[in-house]
């Protein structure tokens, strides 16, 4: 008798637990805080204190924790995402800026941007079990659905390294644009884009060839060449379109990931950086950087609805799909 | 029909046949806002997004920020249209016709204000049609509340000039109130420059601009086109309104007005 109240309450208690809602958190650089925005009311809902310099965010394939790199810190923190405390800190090599979750769940690939070294974590041992030399300045980081590619690009080497995730060495270099800030593959694995900031373009590469299939540039009526610098970018799941961070230009460009071909641009906040989509590809949050605010555009009507403020400096973007 | 509704029936429908038939000063209407939307907003060089107020959710451009500036910058125009048609009327002696009819002439007036006002709403969403298709979507409901807030701002407009036309007695000098009132109203408000950049610029400027009645007429528009109402702005829309109406009524006031103390040698 005893038992079952207990177990019914137990229950009762369960089941009066809110769900967690559809939520973007936001790393704010410069405020060394995660703005949490809870996606249905696209308000900011909470503010957590993290480590120094938080820049590339992203949670766990099951949605039950956040990986963070606090660069100044030279970690890699896991944060719980019901309770939003800090779980521990994870080795990460020196100043990660961002990483990548291999399809595994278990090993973290991180842009160690002073060292010129891709670090691999794994998040289980809590070890890094590879160092991988790479050129100067990696930054983007991309693995392939299928776990056995893993993508570095480097900053002012200009070049994408293809990297064995079983032997963790490089097969291929890719020479891409100016300053490559970002890499994804195509949800089929057969294409990978790369971002150049400098350079100006979005570079698609085949998969199987290495070789590059197109070079997309972007034009702004009323805005200056020179401010068109592509950074973080995101494919739809279908690859039908991809969606393109300006920077300066404070534009998403619209791109048909089919024909490479510009179908719009939506004004966003200053500097625009990275972005997250929800999983229904129905939103997307970008990171407006220098007015710390992060736009939200709705991708069935195609318009920007709503700015809302975060801290300083807003670098990553993560989604979280409301708990089933 | 009550002698009431006949009179204002036969004012709006020498307002409307005017309307049709001047087809020059229907396309000069829309002339000039489209001139200001397409030539001056795209020199204004805002390409990258104007800073976030109130009603406006995200960044926009400077194109859609002057719209609504526009479109009351139409029915101001159209106010002083139709405070010169008065003055014409009165040199013409239609004026005094208008006035002997056995009606009060509070009413008679704002008959008259009313067809002005229905005219410059037509104006408006002519001009709300041609910048949708220039790209200026605004929200679909919103089409629909400006329709309240462009009667209000056209009615306290329509009253300022009701009240202009009632101190001026010759047509000749109606040119130059219309360069002292149009200019400094318009460009002293919100209808070009937000309120924060007038504030960069200069204090003062930003208060002229903060209590100039016109900047209130804007944003009761823009709140409107966003389909949201702004109390503060229909405050002071309607309060300006009333203080002008009641100028103006006295002013064509025979016993009373201004005309009155004009006409003594």
């Amino acid at each position: 008798m005893i038992r079952s109240t207990v177990s019914t309450l137990a229950m009762t208690a369960l089941l009066a637990m809110p769900a967690l809602a559809q939520e973007v958190w936001v790393s704010n650089e410069r405020d060394n805080t995660i703005s949490i925005i809870d996606v249905p009311s696209m308000e900011v809902v909470d503010t957590i204190k993290v480590g120094a310099r938080p820049r590339g965010i992203m949670f766990s394939h099951d949605h039950k924790v956040a990986y963070l790199c606090a660069s100044d810190d030279s970690t890699i923190q896991v944060i719980d995402v019901t309770t939003r405390e800090i779980l521990h800190n994870l080795p990460s090599g020196e100043n990660p800026e961002t990483f990548a979750l291999h399809p595994d769940n278990r090993h973290i690939y991180i842009s160690n941007e002073d060292d010129n070294i891709t670090s691999v974590l794994d998040v289980v041992d809590r070890r890094i079990v590879a160092q991988i030399p790479v050129g100067v300045e990696p930054e983007g980081k991309a693995i392939n659905r299928a776990g056995t590619i893993a993508i570095t690009t480097s900053e002012t080497t200009n070049m994408a390294h293809w990297i064995d995730t079983e032997t963790f060495e490089i097969f291929q270099n890719s020479l891409v644009g100016s300053r490559p800030r970002h890499a994804e593959f195509t949800s089929d694995d057969k294409r990978l884009f790369v971002s150049a900031e400098i350079g100006g373009g979005l570079h698609v590469f085949d998969t199987e060839t290495y070789q590059e299939l197109a070079e997309i540039r972007f034009e702004i009526p009323d805005v200056h060449p020179h401010d068109v610098q592509p950074v973080g970018f995101k494919l739809t799941e279908d690859m039908s379109r991809v969606y393109v961070a300006l920077g300066p230009a404070n534009r998403i460009a619209v791109v048909d990931a089919e024909t490479y071909e510009v179908l719009g641009y939506h004004l966003v906040g200053r500097r625009v950086w990275h972005m997250a989509m929800s999983d229904d590809e129905t939103k997307l949050f970008t990171t407006n950087g220098v007015s710390g605010d992060v736009t939200i555009i709705d991708l069935e009507r195609q318009e920007p609805v709503k700015t809302v403020k975060v801290g300083r400096f807003p670098w990553g973007a993560a989604y979280r799909p409301a708990d089933s | 029909m009550s002698p009431y509704l006949r009179a204002l029936s036969a004012i709006l429908l020498r307002e409307a046949l005017r309307f049709v038939t001047q087809r020059e000063r229907f396309l000069a209407a829309l002339v000039r806002p489209l001139v200001w939307l397409i030539v001056f907003a795209a020199g204004f060089r805002a390409a990258l997004g104007l800073s976030i107020t109130p009603p406006y959710q995200t960044y926009i451009t400077y194109e859609v920020y002057i719209v609504p500036g526009l479109c009351a910058m139409i029915q101001l125009f159209n106010a002083m249209q139709s405070a010169l048609s008065l003055v014409y009327d009165r040199e013409m002696g239609s004026m005094r016709l208008l006035l002997t009819a056995p009606l009060p002439r509070w009413w008679l007036l704002f008959c008259k204000l009313l067809a002005g006002v229905l005219v410059s709403i037509l104006q408006v969403y002519a001009f709300l049609g041609i910048a949708y298709l220039y790209g200026i979507r605004l929200p679909l409901m919103g089409y629909v509340w400006v329709l309240p807030a462009l009667l209000a701002s056209g009615l306290m407009l329509g009253a300022v000039g009701l009240f202009l036309a009632s101190t001026i007695r010759q047509l000749e000098n109606f040119a130059g109130v219309m360069n002292f009132v149009i200019f400094p109203v318009f460009f002293l408000s919100t209808a070009l420059y937000p309120l924060w950049r007038m504030a960069e610029s200069s204090r003062l400027l930003r208060d002229i601009c903060a209590f100039n009645p016109f900047s209130h007429a804007v944003e009761l528009i823009r709140f409107a086109l966003y389909a949201r109402l702004n109390p503060d702005a229909l405050v002071w829309v309607a309060l300006t309104f009333a203080i002008f109406l009641a100028l103006a009524l006295w002013g064509f006031d025979p016993a009373r007005g201004i005309m009155t103390r004009k006409a003594r040698p």
